[in-house]
């Protein structure tokens, strides 16, 4: 079992409903994101490409941030999720620089905090917050092996992309363009 | 301190303390689990027992129904989407999650307060309901017994307003104004009543999901998020729909679309014009539709015969391929395509003709009931609780109105207006009401909206927030939020009709009170209890829902409740002849109605004033985050966005000097400064000879401790408004600015 999610730009509009979403349910302090937009601007006007795009942790395969985690704090559990555990994290930071993505950041109690999958949720057989809550749908998730999944389907017939696939880090999110 | 009657407050003593930190006691491995496909009471991870309950949304007007998730300690947790409510399939938007933040704000109005003169300026000083009631009711009784009950009016929107409405119009005032009318999308309405003989209405009947073309012209779906049409839009996508936006910026939508029409501004007539040509001369129409369903087909053939795309690339720079490629687009997939109608269409005084124009290419392409078109919408009348008669007001707000024949609201310019003493005025306001409506950023030409709240005797305001208007308040009630309160059960027209419940998921916060509450106790203290007759408004709704086959107990479990449809088919079949309340009972493409009131049959295009050098038009638009001004503060949406910026071409930047995230005051063409500073985005998705922000930000109301100061006020920068003559729409994109890099002396507030 691989836990990845596939977020289609060509409906994504930018409105952040995943951002507070995961707020909501995950009880992130204000001023403070597990998930965020990003927006590129390709061209000169009138010619121009611009791609919305909803971003969290990419849950690698191949994580940085685990490796250089110096207490175990950071980790992987069964599906390839990558979590945090507060108690054991000492906030010191290296995780957050070894991270491609920008995907982690230290919250107000001191230890560091990220996308977690809502594993929470996920154990259960609910979708990601992010997920459920996405007013176009156009945010799958699912189990990566199972071609039945809906992120399996999704990526299944698409053009689709990873964000810094040079990082060599084996990114589980993907982006249908 | 400016001395006038009722000096703008500044800083004041606004309600103090009481805060129930609700919002920061999130702890943060505390996860709830719940769906919107799941049950009634779900448990948190740490067993933590979240009941739900029923509301319909009140962060915009769209009116979604969806789920309050409530802890034991009274703690709003979530806001999901109801799944069986077709406003919004399961999924609330941004807007209608970030809702919990409407409800923990520590900065919402917490007790009445009434304006106290000092010395120094006047303060407002906390005050019991019985004192802020009474002096209301007194103030309003007087005023109906010196000059007669319509000279106390009523601004309003949104739920409460319907609330106060009862209340004027039991009281002998129907001196009622709304800005979702004549500030945004009245023109429309009234140009399509003028084509199709009604309005659009909202939500709009828009068959987006099964539409093969949809057309959106200065209509931002995406950043608007009237939510079915987005995740409609999204399944448009999915099906390969062909999307044509026209647009001076590349707005979200723009960005989903095969074309891309980047426009002059004001010249959308010109376009629509140009299409229309194409399809009648290249007969991409369908005969046998044209002559079974409108009237008016050889003089619209014979009005736009000079209106070439060549015609039309001359005033809109789009290009003549591209007019007629585009128009081929939506002739091919008629009638399965949209036009879409738009929603603040209020832009340069000749709106009510463009949205004609818009509802003419509709009717030229057969869209009208038609599967991808436009669907035949059905609601359920709620009826009415039955309450002595009306009193006939003396003069109404259609007095106020005469000079637009078509308006089939009321102005909320032309109320205030009636508020400044002048010597022609027969029908002077002396008193307003004013209810979830924060004017200063609403109504255009603050210059005659600050005369008329200094000159009338008595304003009251009724809000959840203390926006701005609230600094000009004699008395304010404070209201409780959507999620602590019944109101009016929501009817919705859509494919099937549907109802909707909201009700209080917990009881009011701080000393705040619903609308209904306030409007009885009102209406009890100025002789009108006949008019009140129940103690609570969910005996109202009660009995509302019995007379339809429901009850308060059905819903409060089912929160919405869909009805089959009984006038058969949501399209027409192919070959059916339209049925309409136009004059000719046919779509009017030469409008009958307005050649009688002395008005073009058919739309023309006039060409509006353009920039001076150096000035540059003011485009102004909707974020999805936020809603008018009213979300600004709003904790988990000001997070995602807690100002607006400065859409500038990268040219235009670079003309200046100017680079990204420099702050710049503007001034427009009336030597009007705004009064905070703005961020420039520097962006290629905008234009050369425009600007653009986001509508709703730059409150001056230092007690919105997040939005004070944050970004500007297009409104306070719209000076220049072109009024429809047709209906009376005040047209707000005739504006210019330019740049100060400077802090001026003195601001304009």
């Amino acid at each position: 079992m691989r836990y990845g999610m596939a977020i289609d730009t060509l409906k994504c509009v930018g409105c952040a409903d995943c951002v507070v979403a995961c707020q909501t349910e995950n009880k992130v302090p204000i001023g403070y994101c597990r998930d965020w937009i990003t927006e590129t601007v390709d061209g000169t006007y009138p010619l121009v490409e611009v791609e919305l795009r909803s971003e969290r942790c990419n849950h690698c395969e191949n994580s940085p941030c685990v490796r250089c985690c110096p207490t175990g704090a950071s980790h992987i559990i069964e599906g390839g999720i990558v979590l945090v555990t507060p108690e054991a994290c000492i906030g010191c930071s290296a995780c957050i620089e070894s991270c491609p993505y920008d995907a982690r950041y230290t919250h107000p109690s001191g230890h560091v905090d990220k996308c977690t999958f809502c594993h929470h949720r996920v154990e259960k057989g609910l979708n990601t917050a992010c997920t459920s809550v996405c007013p176009t749908h156009c945010i799958y998730f699912g189990d990566l092996d199972n071609p039945r999944s809906d992120v399996s389907l999704a990526l299944k017939n698409r053009k689709y992309k990873a964000l810094a696939p040079e990082a060599g880090t084996g990114p589980q999110i993907f982006y249908l363009i | 301190m400016e001395k006038s009657r009722r000096n703008f407050i500044k800083v004041s003593a606004l309600g103090v303390g009481g805060a129930m930190a609700l919002g920061s006691s999130w702890n943060l491995v505390n996860a709830s689990v719940f769906d919107s496909s799941k049950g009634e009471e779900v448990l948190s991870s740490e067993g933590k027992k979240l009941k739900r309950y029923p509301t319909y949304c009140e962060v915009c007007f769209w009116k979604c129904a969806g789920w309050v998730y409530l802890d034991e300690e009274g703690g709003i947790e979530k806001i999901i989407g109801n799944e069986k409510d077709t406003h919004c399939e399961g999924r609330l938007c941004p807007r209608g999650t970030g809702g919990v933040g409407m409800f923990s704000d520590p900065d919402r109005l917490k007790t009445p307060l009434i304006r106290v003169k000092k010395e120094d300026g006047d303060i407002f000083q906390e005050a019991s309901w019985e004192e802020a009631l009474d002096l209301i009711a007194s103030k309003f009784s007087g005023i109906k017994e010196k000059y007669g009950a319509p000279s106390v009016a009523l601004l309003k929107h949104g739920s409460p307003g319907k609330h106060f409405e009862h209340l004027f119009k039991a009281f002998g005032s129907d001196t009622i104004g709304e800005p979702a009318y004549a500030q945004c999308r009245g023109p429309r309405e009234e140009g399509w009543a003028a084509t199709f003989g009604g309005w659009v209405g909202s939500p709009e009947p828009t068959d987006i999901r099964d539409t093969k073309c949809l057309v959106l012209i200065g209509s931002h779906i995406g950043e608007n998020m009237h939510n079915s049409q987005v995740q409609e839009m999204a399944q448009a996508i999915d099906k390969g729909s062909c999307i044509i936006t026209v647009d001076p910026r590349m707005s979200t939508a723009a960005t989903k679309s095969k074309y891309w029409l980047p426009i002059k501004p004001s010249t959308d007539i010109a376009l629509l014009l140009a299409w229309m040509h194409v399809i009648i001369y290249d007969e991409l129409y369908d005969a046998k539709h044209i002559e079974q369903n409108t009237h008016g087909f050889e003089e619209l053939k014979k009005h736009v015969q000079t209106f070439t795309p060549e015609w039309a690339y001359g005033h809109t720079t789009i290009k003549p391929d591209v007019i007629r490629k585009t128009a081929h687009e939506m002739a091919n997939a008629a009638p399965a395509v949209i036009v879409h109608p738009g929603r603040h269409v209020a832009w340069y005084g000749d709106d009510t003709q463009r949205g004609r124009a818009i509802a003419i290419l509709n009717g030229l392409l057969g869209s009208w009931g038609k599967r991808g078109g436009f669907y035949l919408k059905e609601s359920i009348s709620v009826p009415k609780y039955p309450h002595p008669k009306y009193p006939h007001p003396k003069w109404d707000w259609k007095d106020l109105a005469k000079d637009y024949p078509m308006a089939k609201m009321g102005l909320t310019q032309e109320v205030i207006r009636a508020s400044i003493p002048s010597e022609a005025g027969e029908h002077q306001v002396k008193a307003w009401l004013v209810a979830g409506t924060n004017l200063p950023k609403t109504i255009p030409n603050k210059a005659i909206l600050k005369k008329a709240m200094e000159a009338v005797e008595f304003i009251a305001v009724v809000d959840t927030m203390p926006m701005d208007i609230v600094q000009h308040a004699d008395v304010v009630l404070p209201e409780c939020t959507y999620l602590e309160r019944y109101d009016g059960i929501r009817s919705a027209a859509n494919r099937t009709p549907s109802i909707a419940l909201r009700m209080p998921a917990r009881k009011p916060m701080y000393d705040s009170k619903p609308a209904w509450w306030i409007a009885k106790q009102l209406g009890e203290r100025m002789g009108l209890g006949d008019y009140f007759n129940y103690n609570d408004y969910s005996e109202v709704i009660d009995w509302q829902l019995q007379q339809m086959g429901s009850s308060l107990e059905e819903m409060q479990h089912k929160g919405v409740k869909n009805f089959p449809r009984k006038s058969g088919s949501p399209y027409y079949q192919d070959g059916e002849t339209i049925k309409l309340k136009t004059n000719t009972g046919k779509i009017e493409l030469y409008s009958t109605e307005l050649a009688a009131l002395g008005f073009d049959p058919m739309p023309v295009f006039t060409k509006h004033p353009e920039p001076d050098p150096g000035f540059y038009r003011l485009i102004y638009g909707r974020a999805p985050m936020h809603t008018f001004s009213r979300t600004s503060n709003n904790a988990n949406l000001s997070d995602l966005m807690d100002t607006n910026s400065l859409w500038m071409n990268p040219k235009t930047a670079n003309v200046w000097g100017f680079s990204a995230g420099q702050e710049v005051y503007l001034k427009n063409q009336d030597g009007i400064i705004s009064e905070f500073p703005i961020k420039i985005r520097v962006t290629e998705r905008m234009r050369w000879d425009s600007v653009y922000m986001v509508h709703g930000f730059g409150h001056s109301n230092r007690k919105l401790t997040r939005a004070f100061g944050h970004g500007i006020s297009d409104t306070d920068m719209i000076t220049n408004v072109s009024i429809d003559p047709i209906m009376g729409g005040t047209g707000m994109r005739g504006n210019f600015v330019t740049f100060l890099t400077e802090k001026p002396e003195e601001a304009e507030s």
